[in-house]
């Protein structure tokens, strides 16, 4: 029988003290409540009939005394929650990105180098991990207890989910929003390697190529190139376009006001639904190629786009 | 001090003018408008919706005995868990208390003579009717599979299972809410006998107004929701659709909207019987009356600004969280002072340990875990591990079983002599409010720490090592059977056998005690005048224990 | 007490009023049916507002395709039946001053105009909008939609609300023409006079409602995103 879970994760510990100072004060009021319940039925009872004395009087000293004590302890633990689960919208800058596909009822995951792997997810210990996840279909949760982390993964978006490991071993992975007939048995492994044997693994499982080449593939074979010609991908004279060379990571003026950063969501939301986020300057006339292009292809063109430095030619 | 007896000597089968005995035919049952009937139709309805939802119960508890899956198909399994969740949320946790309780003793606590649109009563009835029936016939066609929480596009797009069917029982079944809760807040507005003013009411109905305010304003919004599923499942096009730039998270806004809301429509009456048990078996008047009273409606109006605590992993905004973080916190106090009032009344009182009692003291017991490992959940960082889990699973388990059906029986047992003249036999109510309270933990309490382990819930199967707690759960849940099963057998026996209750077997105040057990069809012959404010326990009046 | 029994206090012929037991005196009763109303009402703001909230939410994320959604939209159809529909409004609350004086026929002719012109909105609303709307390929999941191009899935998304939105307040359209025809037949069978005529606020509350549903779907179907 399972009795503890194991810390695997850099969030683990924290979320644990957390949790274990939510256990006693849960004990503590569980206690106070019960030990005055009891004292009280006892003390109190109809067949011990002593003079009880006046009744207490004022009761809104107690009131504020009470409903005080509980909004310092509530604001208390309120702080401590939001101060860890802030972490988790930062992800460091140099985290490894691994994409992940839901899908009834499986985990796809691909590495940028080309690596595939269904329903286990191979990762170097003391590193960042970036996921960047996506679903075929309905809404899944990619959910991994013993880094103390999970994330929903909704159809036709990016969401991500980040944590560094800890501890080399294997750990579970389960999908945990239900997704039909066989959610209970959409699960798999997490696992942590040091960092040389996952180099050797990396090696070992090599796909055709990496990632981005197969985008180019993806990028040629869609067309993409009809309009995003030219020494950066920024169109013709006649169709101008975005340019691609650079853009990932790079800040993108809207046409209706705002700047958004070109990240993954970014490049997919551009792929499948072109028409909500169109550049400043730009008229609206890319076409969606929602439903054309699946979400494994897009993977491999976000890795492609991402891969050109400012000033190459896609 | 006299002491009054309890019981009447009445001859067997003597009529006494009571509202059971004005018209046998089926007819003046089947089309009454007088709230007490009404309140006895609804509660043979929800007997038999708690009966449907509890075997769903069983067999879920059933299947899970073996990691692998008893009943050996998923598909089954998320049928049962579905209908388990559908059946026990809409037809019998949300009506339970106010369309039994609240129908028949709201009139009598006000000093009037019915409710403010009878008819409307009648009808909220029929569409309750009609809403469960269409839902059952989803069930029997084959069931629905998408849980209760009908999450887009799973149930849109990709369930092959009678959705819209259930949806529709659903949808009638609202407006049934709907009507019942305009009913209950006209009525206290309007009906109020002379000087029952708003501070001398009964803290009963101040938690069934609020109750009222929330069945009105949240109920549509489910409506909407639903109709909207509905049409996109139909027409296979669609708002929650990500395909056409809808987006599968307004679903979800939209439906815990409604949703948060309603787990506060279905304890809130739980903390109204409570609130009216504990100080008729301390002889005291509760503690902090105002304190109480607004405590109730402080949770009704929180209540809708809380809904995205149940998105806190769903791919909302950083913002989004921490708003609704706290003002989840925020909500937890109120129900906080609720509890240490409830045991403010207590201290020096004078307690008798009749089968009310026990069930109010249990429902405290509960509600506080409940609500503590609420407070774990409000926690973001704590909720991105527990979400989803069984963490979540045994947190409203203990609310809403361990503290709203431990409530409903209660009230059931408290009101019983004034609804039916009868008294039920002590000792057994005794033993299963006991057999309740030992068996709920045992079936819930494991579930807390698969939770923190890992188990997801809505899982047909699982690892292993997970085994041994769950067949503890499974075990606490045949000990609830149990529990479930004895009142029922008893209270129908006290039907027959029961000894006649006198007007106020339990020397309470309160309107509804000033009139016979049970009461005439016109409830008083005059009007109540009232003078004093709830709970006016004379100085030297203690009860007389009967049994 | 039985349905019949019940029925019995609250329809009465003309001359005394009778009340249902549990009132003391019959204008309290007509007072709590007109609250009983208004709560009635803000339910359907309640239910109509998740419609109209959520039709917010998605033109935020659409803004380009509902506007081409708009354009579409029967600028002309929209405009008469907004008129139709207000001018219906004030015919019935004509005929409650006349039933304040007393006089029954009076409001008799103004419930009939009232009728007149809440049927003359369904006849434009489906018989001459909709039927011009199918024939344009815009119901969201013809597969030739009238809307090509990369705002097809907003212009998509904005018929789905408008054909959801413009059918259930037609629907509550028809039942208020129920609730119409109910009142004319009971003010010419002598029920209503100028001490009793609760029903006829009622009911009037209940239309007026509607009609500003309407004037909540009119600027978010046919205005805005029409310039854009």
């Amino acid at each position: 029988m399972m009795l503890s879970l194991p810390r695997a994760s850099e969030n683990a510990a924290e979320v644990d003290h957390l949790l274990w100072a939510l256990l006693i004060i849960s004990a503590a009021v569980l206690a106070l409540v019960m030990a005055l319940l009891l004292r009280y039925i006892v003390k109190y009872r109809a067949s011990s009939e002593f003079d009880r004395g006046a009744e207490a009087q004022k009761s809104w000293r107690f009131e504020s005394a009470w409903t005080a004590a509980t909004l310092l302890i509530f604001l208390g633990l309120f702080v401590w929650g939001a101060r860890l689960y802030v972490r988790l919208f930062d992800p460091p800058r140099d985290a490894l990105t691994i994409y992940v596909i839901g899908k009834q009822w499986m985990w796809k995951v691909e590495h940028i180098g080309g690596q595939r792997e269904i329903n286990s997810l191979h990762v170097p210990v003391g590193r960042a991990i970036l996921l960047v996840m996506t679903s075929e279909d309905v809404i899944h949760d990619f959910s991994v207890p013993a880094f103390r982390v999970k994330h929903d993964v909704l159809p036709d978006r990016y969401e991500t989910l980040w944590f560094t490991p800890t501890r080399v071993g294997t750990y579970r992975l389960y999908c945990t929003q239900f997704c039909g007939v066989d959610h209970a048995k959409m699960h798999g492994e997490v696992v942590v390697m040091s960092p040389p044997a996952f180099e050797r693994w990396l090696a070992q499982n090599g796909g055709a190529g990496d990632l981005a080449r197969e985008g180019r593939a993806v990028f040629l074979r869609f067309g993409c190139g009809g309009c995003h010609v030219g020494t950066a991908g920024e169109g013709s004279a006649t169709v101008p376009a975005p340019s691609l060379a650079g853009l990932y990571g790079s800040p993108v003026p809207l046409a209706g006001g705002g700047v958004v950063v070109a990240d993954e969501r970014y490049l997919h939301d551009s792929i499948v639904d072109p028409g909500r986020e169109v550049v400043a300057g730009y008229e609206p006339i890319m076409p969606s190629f929602a439903g054309q292009i699946g979400e494994e292809d897009i993977v491999k063109l976000v890795a492609y786009i991402k891969s050109l430095a400012p000033g190459e030619r896609p | 001090m006299s002491a009054v007896p309890a019981t009447v000597p009445v001859k067997r089968g003597e009529t006494e003018g009571s509202y059971l005995e004005d018209g046998h035919t089926l007819a003046s049952w089947l089309l009454t408008t007088d709230h007490k009937r009404i309140a006895l139709l609804y509660l043979g309805s929800i007997t038999f919706f708690f009966f449907i939802g509890g075997i769903a119960a069983a067999l879920v508890r059933l299947n899970l005995i073996v990691p692998q899956g008893l009943l050996g198909s998923a598909e089954t399994y998320n049928r049962l868990f579905t209908m388990h969740g559908v059946v026990m949320v809409w037809f019998f946790l949300v009506p339970a208390v106010p369309v039994t309780l609240g129908n028949f003793v709201i009139p009598l606590m006000l000093g009037a003579r019915d409710l403010a649109f009878p008819r409307l009563n009648l009808f909220s009835w029929y569409l309750f009717i009609a809403g469960g029936a269409v839902t059952l016939w989803a069930l029997l066609v084959g069931g629905v599979d998408t849980g209760w929480t009908f999450y887009t596009p799973l149930s849109t797009g990709y369930s092959k299972s009678h959705v819209v069917l259930a949806a529709v029982g659903i949808f009638i079944a609202g407006f049934s809410s709907i009507a019942t809760g305009l009913n209950f807040i006209v009525s206290i507005h309007r009906l109020r006998a002379p000087g029952l003013t708003w501070y001398r009411m009964p803290v009963f109905l101040w938690s069934m107004y609020s109750l009222s305010v929330l069945l009105v304003l949240a109920t549509p919004v489910l409506a909407i929701t639903l109709l909207l599923v509905t049409l996109e499942r139909l027409f296979h096009i669609g708002v929650f659709d990500p395909a056409v730039g809808g987006d599968p998270l307004l679903f979800q806004h939209l439906f815990w909207f409604y949703s948060h809301p309603a787990v506060y429509i279905m304890i809130l009456p739980g903390f109204g019987v409570v609130s009216e048990i504990i100080p008729t078996f301390a002889r005291k008047p509760i503690f902090g009356y105002k304190f109480v009273v607004w405590a109730s409606v402080s949770i009704a109006v929180i209540s809708f600004f809380v809904w995205g605590h149940h998105m806190f992993v769903a791919g909302t905004s950083l913002y989004s969280a921490i708003l609704f973080s706290i003002l989840s916190y925020l909500v937890a106090v109120p129900s906080a002072i609720k509890v240490f009032n409830w045991i403010g009344t207590l201290h020096k009182g004078h307690i008798e340990f009749d089968a009310p009692m026990l069930y109010a003291l249990g429902f405290v017991g509960l509600f506080t875990i409940g609500g503590v490992t609420g407070l774990w959940v409000a926690a973001l960082a704590a909720d991105v591990h527990l979400t989803q889990t069984y963490f979540v699973v045994a947190h409203f388990h203990y609310i809403m079983v361990g503290g709203m059906v431990s409530a409903f029986f209660g009230g059931l047992h408290y009101w019983w002599p004034k609804i039916t003249g009868r008294l039920y036999p002590e000792m057994w109510a005794r033993v299963a409010a006991l057999i309740m309270f030992i068996g709920f933990n045992l079936t819930f309490f494991p579930q807390f720490v698969l939770g923190y382990l890992g188990m997801p819930r809505r899982y047909a199967s699982y690892p292993p090592d997970f085994q041994v707690l769950n067949v503890l759960s499974s075990a606490g849940a045949t000990i609830l059977a149990v529990a479930y099963l004895l009142p029922l057998a008893y209270l129908t026996w006290s039907l027959i056998y029961g000894k006649r209750a006198a007007a106020n077997p339990w020397r309470a105040t309160g309107l509804e005690w000033r009139t016979p057990s049970p009461p005439p069809t016109v409830n008083f012959l005059e009007t109540p005048v009232v003078t004093t404010g709830p709970y006016a326990f004379g100085a030297g009046d203690r009860m007389h224990h009967h049994a | 007490m039985p349905l019949a029994r019940a029925i019995e206090c609250t329809i009465m012929p003309s001359g005394a009023v009778r009340h249902d037991f549990q009132y003391a005196t019959p204008a309290y009763q007509s007072q709590t049916a007109v609250a009983g109303m208004w709560l009635f009402l803000a339910t359907e703001v309640l239910f109509f507002g998740g419609l109209i909230l959520s039709w917010i939410y998605s033109r935020h994320w659409n803004p380009a395709g509902f506007d081409r959604g708009s354009q579409r939209a029967s600028l002309a159809a929209g405009t008469v039946n907004t008129a139709i529909l207000v001018t219906s409004s004030f015919a019935y609350a004509l005929g409650l001053l006349r039933i304040r004086e007393g006089d029954a026929r009076g409001l008799v002719r103004c419930c009939a105009a009232t009728l007149a012109l809440g049927l003359a909105f369904l006849a434009v609303k489906f018989g001459i909008e909709w039927p011009d709307d199918f024939r344009r390929h815009l119901f969201p999941s013809d597969p030739d939609f009238g809307v090509q191009g990369p705002q097809q899935g907003g212009a998509r998304l904005f018929y789905v609300f408008y054909f959801w939105g413009t059918g259930l307040h037609g629907l509550h359209m028809i039942i208020g023409v129920a609730l119409l025809l109910w009142i004319m037949h009971r003010t010419r069978r002598g029920d209503f006079s100028k001490r009793y005529h609760t029903p006829v606020l009622v009911v009037g509350l209940y239309w007026s409602f509607v009609d500003i549903v309407w004037l909540t779907l009119y600027p978010l179907i046919y205005l805005i995103g029409r310039s854009a």
